[in-house]
């Protein structure tokens, strides 16, 4: 089984943002960066699928700067077999112009399955896995718990509002995986070894002109100082009266 | 004329309450371009198409697209549909409602019509005649104002954040072609969750739980306050997610989800920066804790210092009381 699986570097998520000096996006200076906690759980379904099948390939892509070779080291180490980093300085915030690179490096890939994380921590987007699903006129299933493939046909489930839909979809597929699809492994030591001497290629993209242009980024609003109604169950009754009749949601 | 395309959404073929919110943004943003909003409704036949209701959110037309095929969520169809319908109506902007389905969508038409997305917007607005969008971006921690540079962009819009008012417009009837495309993947069947319909990222209350609760156990206690609030969903902290109390669902925060509810009760739960992130845009926050020194007290509105296991209780009676009164 031939697997892609497209990953993305992005700050950890127990990381403050602050807003860099040209206002349009996030100051990058001593913040850590990670590999995307959802495209930890498409990594782990790709390494299980290869070793259920016994044989196969899982090629981890990239799109980022430089520094996104060492975000793809984790996915190696975790036992993926080889990277491709399409190199851009910047991301853009038009995310269909990162889909249509995408598509572009997966097209003639022979891939039977396309994994992504559900949703990036840093633009929240949750679109780039339908995006390049449609360009490359595939099937796709978005947001997927569990994964049942049997040949060439896979049944998916994901959640929706109050319950589950159950997907069936045939290879190859376009799926982006959500928390509870898997536990995604820690890399051994071996493994971070290993992951060292595995290939990466590098490959430079370019964009069109963004049709999606960000004129700024902000703090969000401050909330207004709250306060500490009172200590114990004697409080009670003060707090539902401010709710009641201050905060009007009673 | 300028127009706007708002694509409602339906279960078990009665619209869903966020169609109005999205047809109620789509008029708001059609006042200040000075466009027409058209609604559209995809379903089997006979599906409800609530005209009556879709005109006062503000919509000029409900256009219907009926397909056996789309009784329930059909990805494929559903996104052909919208894409020729927003290719040959000349839509400046097609909103949808970033829910679980809507999140599914809207990239799928952004892609079909080859035009740029906007996910997960807060607030829309109009510049120079251009499409402006803020959203959330780092889940909360920063919102990113992006502006449409295309004659047509693709948005979708976060349930809970537009308060429909009433546009009195006449949702006049008229019926579009449902696309027909080969269907790559089917929903088979939906499963009813076990927590009921109400999902933490629509609804008005939402009462969490966390590490302080002790133990899955003891959420019953959680469910009880949401039950006295009637119209509550419960939701969950990372912590006691990753530690299998409660499913992944009802998550809240930077891995789980980013809710707007008119009060966010968080109970027992120190208030991570990564569980701010996700609630920190919800009206009014209540947070209960035996620490004093807490960070979720920072972000609360009220507070109560105490033990869960004591307020807790009193408070569903009160809250009962409340509702009762």
């Amino acid at each position: 089984m031939k697997i892609a699986v497209c990953i993305k570097r992005v700050p950890d998520t127990e990381t403050r943002i602050r807003i860099a000096a040209d206002g349009v996006s996030a100051d990058e200076a001593g913040v850590k960066f990670i590999l995307n906690p959802y495209d930890e759980f498409a990594v782990e379904e790709a390494l299980q699928r290869k070793e259920k099948a016994g044989a196969g390939e899982v090629v981890v892509i990239a799109l980022g700067p430089d520094a996104a070779q060492e975000t793809m080291r984790t996915a190696l180490a975790m036992g993926a077999d080889r990277g491709v980093l399409l190199r851009a300085d910047a991301i853009p915030a038009d995310v269909l112009a990162v889909a249509k690179a995408l598509a572009a490096e997966l097209k003639d890939g022979g891939y039977d399955l396309v994994l992504f994380g559900k949703i990036a921590a840093d633009d929240c987007a949750q679109a780039v896995g339908p995006m390049t699903a449609e360009l490359l006129g595939l099937p796709c299933v978005t947001a997927v718990s569990k994964l049942e493939l049997d040949g060439g046909k896979g049944v998916a489930h994901r959640e929706i509002e109050g319950g589950v839909e159950v997907v069936e979809f045939a290879l190859p597929a376009v799926l982006t995986a959500d928390k509870g699809l898997n536990t995604p492994r820690y890399p051994a030591l071996k493994g971070i070894m290993a992951a060292k001497k595995k290939p990466v290629e590098v490959k430079p993209v370019t964009f069109a002109a963004p049709r999606l242009r960000v004129a700024a980024l902000e703090m969000p609003p401050a909330r207004k100082e709250g306060r500490i109604v009172g200590e114990g169950p004697d409080a009670v009754p003060e707090l539902v009266r401010l709710l009641r009749e201050e905060a009007k949601v009673l | 004329m300028t127009a706007i395309l708002a694509v409602t959404e339906q279960r078990d073929g009665a619209l869903r309450k966020v169609s109005r919110e999205a047809v109620w943004a789509a008029r708001q943003l059609a006042d200040q371009l000075g466009a027409t909003v058209d609604a559209l409704v995809l379903g089997a036949p006979g599906v409800d198409v609530a005209a009556a209701d879709l005109g006062a959110a503000g919509a000029d037309r409900v256009l219907v697209a009926a397909d056996a095929a789309f009784a329930r969520y059909a990805p494929d169809g559903y996104a052909a549909t919208v894409a020729e319908r927003a290719k040959a109506g000349g839509y400046a902007a097609v909103i949808v409602s970033a829910t679980a389905t809507g999140k599914d969508l809207a990239p799928r038409i952004a892609a079909r019509l080859d035009v740029p997305l906007a996910s997960d917007v807060t607030a829309l607005g109009a510049e120079g005649g251009k499409v402006t969008a803020s959203r959330p971006v780092y889940a909360g921690k920063a919102i990113q104002r992006v502006v449409f540079e295309a004659p047509q962009g693709v948005v979708s819009l976060r349930p809970n954040t537009y308060v429909v008012g009433s546009a009195g417009k006449a949702g006049a009837v008229e019926s579009v072609a449902a696309a027909s495309v080969p269907a790559r993947v089917t929903v088979r069947e939906v499963k009813a969750s076990e927590q009921g319909a109400l999902d933490v990222a629509e609804a008005e209350v939402v009462i969490s739980g966390g590490r302080g609760l002790k133990g899955p156990e003891h959420f019953h206690l959680v469910e009880e306050l949401a039950k006295a609030f009637g119209n509550a969903a419960v939701g969950a902290s990372r912590a006691v997610v990753d530690a299998g109390w409660r499913p992944h669902a009802e998550q809240v925060g930077q891995t789980g989800k980013t809710v707007s509810p008119t009060l966010y009760v968080a109970l027992g739960i120190s208030g991570a920066i990564q569980h701010l992130a996700g609630m920190r845009t919800a009206k009014v926050i209540v947070a209960i804790n035996k620490d004093k020194d807490a960070p979720i007290f920072k972000a609360a509105d009220y507070g109560i210092v105490g033990d869960l296991f004591e307020v807790l209780p009193k408070l569903t009676e009160e809250v009962r009381k409340a509702k009762a009164g």
